[in-house]
């Protein structure tokens, strides 16, 4: 009865300005076999804007992340409901590629990482495997433009040919995320991606990621409730698989309206 | 008031007596097994060494034009046909002509090989400038000459217990006197075939047999082996009836070899018909063996393959096909490669499923291709240790000797490859 009230409220529209969402989520629940671990969940994603999910150890944010580019097939006993629409079309409808879904929805994850390849196999593969170019100076091109996006470039130029797992923590994610947009993505999920970084590497990975909401959509699940506020223009808080409330970061930190987020950016649970 | 704090060991302490002990038992283990080893490897090698070298007789030997070559050809055919026993027999009478009746000639014409005339012919066909003149060769000693100057027939004993007559051993002792009798490294044993005569025998045959045999397991095994295993890691479902399959793999693994050997002879040869005592069927027969320790250890380096690589491609855009072949299977492979270098060392090692199959023939000729009858090392030792000669004895330990080398280098290889293709990881 409860939860059922805390959803209605959640799904309140929010600000009338905001613009057509890229990706919805309607009533979506995620089963782990017999457990439940989403239960009825609604958000709507604003296009080039950076989405926090937060919320406390095991209360389904990464969970929805991954239902997002269906990273979840991977895992049989995975089942989801609802409906998830992608710029207007269900991507759980059985005529869907998986593979173009991914390529358009990428994802950056908790841990770097990189391919035990060089810098610029890791960058080139996702565009070769997808088509995107044949040409050696159109790859380089690519190449070249994602680690500059990155901002690696000036980090790495002289040394394309080392393997990427050399290079530091920090840098590592940040190829990574090169990785991920040298395929043209829509929208970039990120998995904690900085909680395996020393604060100076998270530093440079937070700037980049409020650099990169120029031209992607970014979804980001993340533990610290500071990243959270610095890089995000909209947060989500989840708790127990609920959707807790969802709004503007600045109104979500300095206004929260259900009880269970103020005690939880306040430090009470979680 | 201060508590005294002591930190010495004190003087009886059960627990640091038993570490000591504990110690002491683990280091009396490792002992007692290299001591076997050491003795194993050691008899190998005092008694093996001795197939490294023959003994050798130098003959005066006539080798006359109108006996070898009466046209003068130089044709080497024409000269392989001549006979160059009688030649060699005169030889020996020459140098020994006390040698009278008919029993002593036997006697003296068994101080060199029977074999000894085809030494000469070849070494006539090799240089026909030779024929027509007297010319001195030295030619393959009787394996019992052999074995009495290794000292493996003892003087001592009463002349109708031993193989080596008085009278030998008088013209024995006059050709050492006169350096006309000396041991030398014996190249033969790693150039020729099987033989009837020990001092004839050679182990090439059967290092092309086991190296074809591998060959062909590798060809059946490595493949099968590894496509079974990605698929059953990455592609199938992982459900009851993958563990079914994944308990009868481990099963099939510690099946005995004889069993794999009996189905190779009803399948491989009474089905399909494919050429008994042949590398082919040998090679098939260990294949089957060997799978399932493929398969065994290249699932395991598949499972070693951190997940997080397979969500980087997958996050990518990759297919399932795609991310297997372009990342699992690459980063799998050191670990794949060593299984089955290891599945390989035990299937050379293998004896009785080869019997099984007919791989236990005596073969002469060098094995020509895996269509051709052969034998392998392993059945080669069985077949020399099998022998009444005591000239094969020192050639069984040789020939384990060399078997041995093999798996230490095929053990050294994968340990190699390991270390090489790991550290990119």
């Amino acid at each position: 009865m409860n939860i059922q009230t805390h959803i209605e409220e959640t799904v309140m529209p929010v600000p009338s300005a905001s613009p057509t969402p890229i990706i919805e989520v309607r009533d979506t629940q995620v089963f782990y076999g017999e457990k439940q671990a989403i239960i009825d969940v609604n958000v709507e994603i604003e296009p080039n804007a950076v989405t926090a999910f937060i919320g406390p150890s095991g209360c389904g944010k990464s969970t929805l992340l991954r239902c997002l580019n269906r990273m979840n097939d991977v895992i049989p006993i995975c089942r989801v409901e609802g409906s998830i629409t992608l710029a207007g079309q269900d991507i759980y409808a059985p005529e869907v590629d998986v593979v173009a879904l991914r390529q358009k929805v990428g994802m950056v994850f908790q841990k770097p990482n990189p391919f035990p390849k060089s810098i610029f196999e890791n960058v080139a593969y996702g565009p070769k495997i997808n088509g995107l170019t044949k040409h050696k100076l159109e790859m380089e091109e690519i190449v070249e433009t994602s680690l500059k996006r990155a901002g690696l470039w000036e980090e790495v130029k002289d040394r394309l040919d080392q393997p990427g797992t050399g290079l530091s923590g920090g840098q590592q994610q940040r190829l990574c995320i090169a990785r991920a947009i040298a395929v043209q993505p829509k929208v970039i999920l990120m998995d904690e991606p900085c909680s395996a970084l020393d604060p100076i590497a998270t530093a440079t990975v937070e700037t980049l990621i409020d650099e990169l909401r120029e031209k992607y959509t970014i979804i980001i699940v993340t533990h610290s409730m500071q990243q959270a506020a610095r890089v995000s223009q909209k947060t989500a808080f989840f708790h127990l698989g609920e959707l807790v409330e969802f709004g503007t970061t600045e109104q979500i930190f300095s206004a929260p309206r259900q009880e269970r987020t103020q005690n939880y950016i306040t430090g009470r649970i979680g | 008031m201060t508590d005294t704090v002591d930190i010495r060991i004190p003087a009886r302490s059960p627990r640091h007596r038993s570490e000591r002990r504990f110690r002491l038992y683990g280091m009396a283990a490792i002992a007692v097994s290299l001591g076997f080893l050491a003795l194993m490897v050691g008899s190998i090698v005092l008694r093996g060494t001795g197939a490294f070298q023959q003994a050798f007789v130098n003959i005066e030997i006539n080798l006359p034009a109108n006996k070898i070559d009466p046209d003068g050809t130089g044709d080497p055919l024409v000269i392989k046909k001549s006979r160059f026993g009688s030649l060699v027999k005169k030889a020996m009478r020459e140098r020994f002509p006390e040698a009278k009746s008919r029993k002593e000639k036997r006697q003296l014409y068994k101080l060199i090989s029977a074999t000894a005339e085809y030494g000469v012919r070849d070494t006539v066909v090799a240089n026909p400038k030779l024929v027509g003149t007297r010319a001195s060769l030295w030619v393959r000693a009787s394996s019992d000459v052999d074995m009495f100057l290794k000292g493996n027939i003892s003087a001592e004993v009463a002349e109708d217990q031993r193989r080596v007559s008085d009278l030998q051993l008088g013209w024995i002792k006059d050709l050492h006197d006169k350096g006309q009798i000396e041991k030398r490294f014996n190249t033969q044993f790693f150039t020729s075939g099987d033989s009837r005569e020990p001092e004839q025998a050679g182990i090439l045959g059967a290092i092309i047999g086991s190296a074809l045999t591998l060959l062909v397991c590798f060809l059946f095994s490595f493949p099968t082996g590894v496509l079974s295993a990605v698929y059953l890691e990455e592609f199938a479902h992982k459900g009851r009836i993958n563990r079914i399959i994944e308990v009868n793999i481990n099963n099939l693994a510690a099946v005995p070899s004889i069993v794999f050997g009996l189905l190779g002879l009803a399948i491989f040869l009474n089905v399909f018909g494919f050429p008994r005592s042949t590398p082919l069927v040998g090679g098939m027969v260990l294949a089957l063996m060997t799978l399932p320790t493929i398969i065994i250890a290249s699932r395991a380096s598949l499972r070693a393959v951190p997940p997080s690589i397979r969500e980087a491609a997958f996050g990518l855009g990759a297919s399932k096909v795609q991310t297997t072949f372009h990342h699992v299977v690459p980063l799998a492979m050191p670990g794949m490669l060593t299984g089955s270098i290891i599945g390989m060392a035990q299937a050379l090692g293998e004896t009785a499923p080869l019997l099984m199959i007919g791989m236990v023939a005596f073969i002469v000729d060098l094995p020509g291709g895996v269509t051709e009858a052969a034998t392998a090392l392993p059945v080669q030792i069985f077949l020399w240790a099998d022998s009444p000669e005591r000239g094969f004895l020192e050639k069984t330990s040789a020939a384990i000797f060399v078997l041995l080398i093999f798996l230490v280098l095929m053990n050294l290889i994968a340990i190699v490859l390991r270390r090489r293709l790991e550290t990119r990881w």
